[in-house]
């Protein structure tokens, strides 16, 4: 009988590998659905063609990569200082009974279905936005909703990394005379800066991810946007909207955007915690 | 003992393989205790009602269960052929290139083109339809309307919705230059309920109901006929198509009473109710 020890030892050994594996067959997998199709075209037409129109075997992927960067970066702008404000507002400037309601409502947000939200964007904020002409389905309305939709990430990790500064900092900057906000602004939220940044990139990937809600509101029209307000669509809209009805050669084709949208997400990880390092380290 | 308990297990298999086999046997539709399992997938405008008429065939027979996913004519016609699904369904005829399956027609339907209630126009000529479409005309005021300008709600490709469109007006799909494209009727409806300057086309039965829940669009006449349920069951308007479950030439036994149930006269209430028209006649559907 091994003893609990080596038992811990065989599950945690058993879990970290699944979870590292199941990346990797993930990879492995979106490398053999669409190695027919990039065999075939190579890289090169996915990024010189001039239109997206698959079946005319026009393949170009640079309007939904500038509309999925767009949407998800202008979602984390929109989100976080606002999330990072209500963090701050919970833990210094709320009444405890207040905070103990604003963080519930937050959590309450976080769990709303993304078809909720495409639903809520789709009959209340898009004809609001379509006063501005058209039709209100843009990559504006699709950037707000997705900001609402990974504000609660970034909120509940910012929250709890300024909840882990210690006692003894605030007290101490107190002691000194600091008023409130500079206590805020030079202790608390650069002691923070490493679970606040971990909140951002979570969200970013999750907004990266995000489809329905997306499919629903951003337009889905496969051109470079000129303006926030031109409709656009995300590689993983583009992927949902043609893949029930694509045949092998399309299929094939939308798993490189697959890959693509893999590719980036990667990128910005990497980049990421890689100039973050120093701030995770600590 | 646990061996014992084995022999138990393959013995209730072995019945419970034997009891199948026999209502396989008498696959009459008149035995009502069929058992299985069915996946439909494909149009969004045969859904709403195939899952109604599932079930009221499930209520028939409580050991059966039935899928029902949307996802496009498109995806109906290549989840049956591939075998993901049981059943497919399209809102259009079959293609040349799709003979290797069997269309069972269920009802009809037509595709009318909508626009948001307050917008006065009355009807499009089909020049200025395709003129719209391929963004010739950009403002209502050019085709005798308010001064606005036009936002075109096109269909995603693989949409029965589209092909019975494009078909209709013989408009080269990669000459569209549209402002949203959606995927589901609903979210046609929706898209234009929500854009006052807005032309879209959908699923007649669709837009009737949305207008009956109050959903402010209106549906545009064709060739002078107004769109609506009555002047598809006489053949009068011109944009129609037949609401199709697909199989492939052998299906499984409860897929074909699954088809001839939809097929048969105990559904037409139901079609009725989702703003589609039954079949006048079916002479097959008792076979």
């Amino acid at each position: 009988m091994p003893s609990n020890d080596q038992w811990l030892k065989i599950v945690t050994r058993a879990s970290a590998v699944l979870a590292a594996g199941i990346v990797l067959l993930i990879l492995g997998f979106l490398t053999r659905e669409s190695a027919p199709a990039l065999r075939e075209l190579g890289i090169r037409p996915f990024f010189s063609d001039t239109s997206w129109h698959p079946r005319s075997g026009e393949f170009d992927l640079r309007p939904m990569i500038a509309a999925t960067l767009v949407t998800s970066v202008g979602a984390i702008l929109v989100a976080a200082p606002l999330a990072i404000g209500s963090a701050v507002f919970v833990h210094f400037y709320a009444p405890a009974r207040l905070a103990v309601l604003h963080r519930r409502l937050v959590e309450l947000l976080g769990g709303i279905p993304s078809v909720v939200f495409g639903l809520w964007g789709l009959v209340v904020l898009a004809p609001i936005v379509a006063r501005l002409g058209g039709s209100g389905q843009n990559l504006f309305t699709a950037t707000i909703v997705l900001g609402l939709m990974v504000l609660p990430t970034v909120a509940l990790l910012s929250d709890s990394a300024i909840a882990s500064v210690p006692r003894e900092w605030i007290q101490g900057a107190a002691a000194l005379g600091m008023q409130r906000w500079a206590i805020v602004w030079n202790v608390v939220l650069p002691a923070a800066r490493g679970g606040i940044g971990a909140g951002v990139m979570l969200a970013l990937t999750r907004a990266l991810g995000e489809t329905m809600a997306v499919l629903m509101l951003a337009g889905n029209i496969a051109a470079m946007p000129t303006s926030l307000l031109s409709p656009g669509r995300t590689l993983n809209a583009n992927i949902a909207l043609e893949l029930g009805y694509a045949s092998a050669s399309h299929r094939s084709v939308l798993f490189v955007s697959g890959m693509i949208l893999m590719l980036v997400v990667g990128v910005i990880v990497v980049g990421v915690t890689g100039r973050g390092g120093r701030a995770y380290a600590r | 003992m646990k061996s014992v308990l084995i022999l138990l297990f393959t013995a209730v298999i072995a019945c419970a393989g034997c009891a199948s086999a026999y209502s396989v046997g008498n696959a009459l539709p008149m035995d009502g205790h069929r058992a299985g399992r069915l996946t439909v997938t494909g149009s969004s405008t045969v859904a709403p009602l195939v899952t109604e008429i599932a079930k009221r065939f499930e209520q028939r027979h409580p050991g059966v269960r039935i899928d029902v996913q949307t996802g496009g004519s498109g995806k109906g016609i290549t989840d049956t052929r591939v075998g993901v699904a049981d059943i497919g369904m399209a809102s259009r005829r079959l293609n040349p290139d799709e003979t290797d399956l069997v269309a069972h027609p269920i009802a009809a339907d037509g595709v009318g083109l909508i626009v948001h209630r307050s917008n006065p126009i009355e009807e499009l000529s089909a020049e200025r339809i395709v003129a719209i479409y391929t963004d010739e005309v950009n403002n209502w005021r050019d085709v005798g309307g308010d001064d606005r300008g036009i936002t075109v709600v096109h269909k995603a490709e693989g949409r029965a919705t589209l092909e019975v469109f494009l078909a209709h007006f013989n408009i080269d799909n990669t000459k569209v230059e549209a402002d949203v494209l959606v995927g589901e009727n609903e979210h046609a409806v929706k898209t234009v309920a929500g854009a006052i300057g807005a032309i879209g086309y959908v699923s007649i039965g669709t837009a009737e109901a949305a207008i009956e829940g109050g959903v402010p669009i209106r549906l545009l006449s064709l060739g002078g006929v107004e769109a609506n349920t009555a002047n598809i069951a006489d053949g009068a308007f011109p944009m129609s198509r037949p609401l199709n479950l697909v199989t492939t030439d052998s299906p499984s036994p409860l897929a074909l009473e699954f088809v001839r149930f939809c097929r048969s006269a105990d559904v037409h209430d139901l079609i009725r109710a989702q703003y589609f028209v039954p079949r006048a006649s079916d002479p097959d559907a008792e076979q």
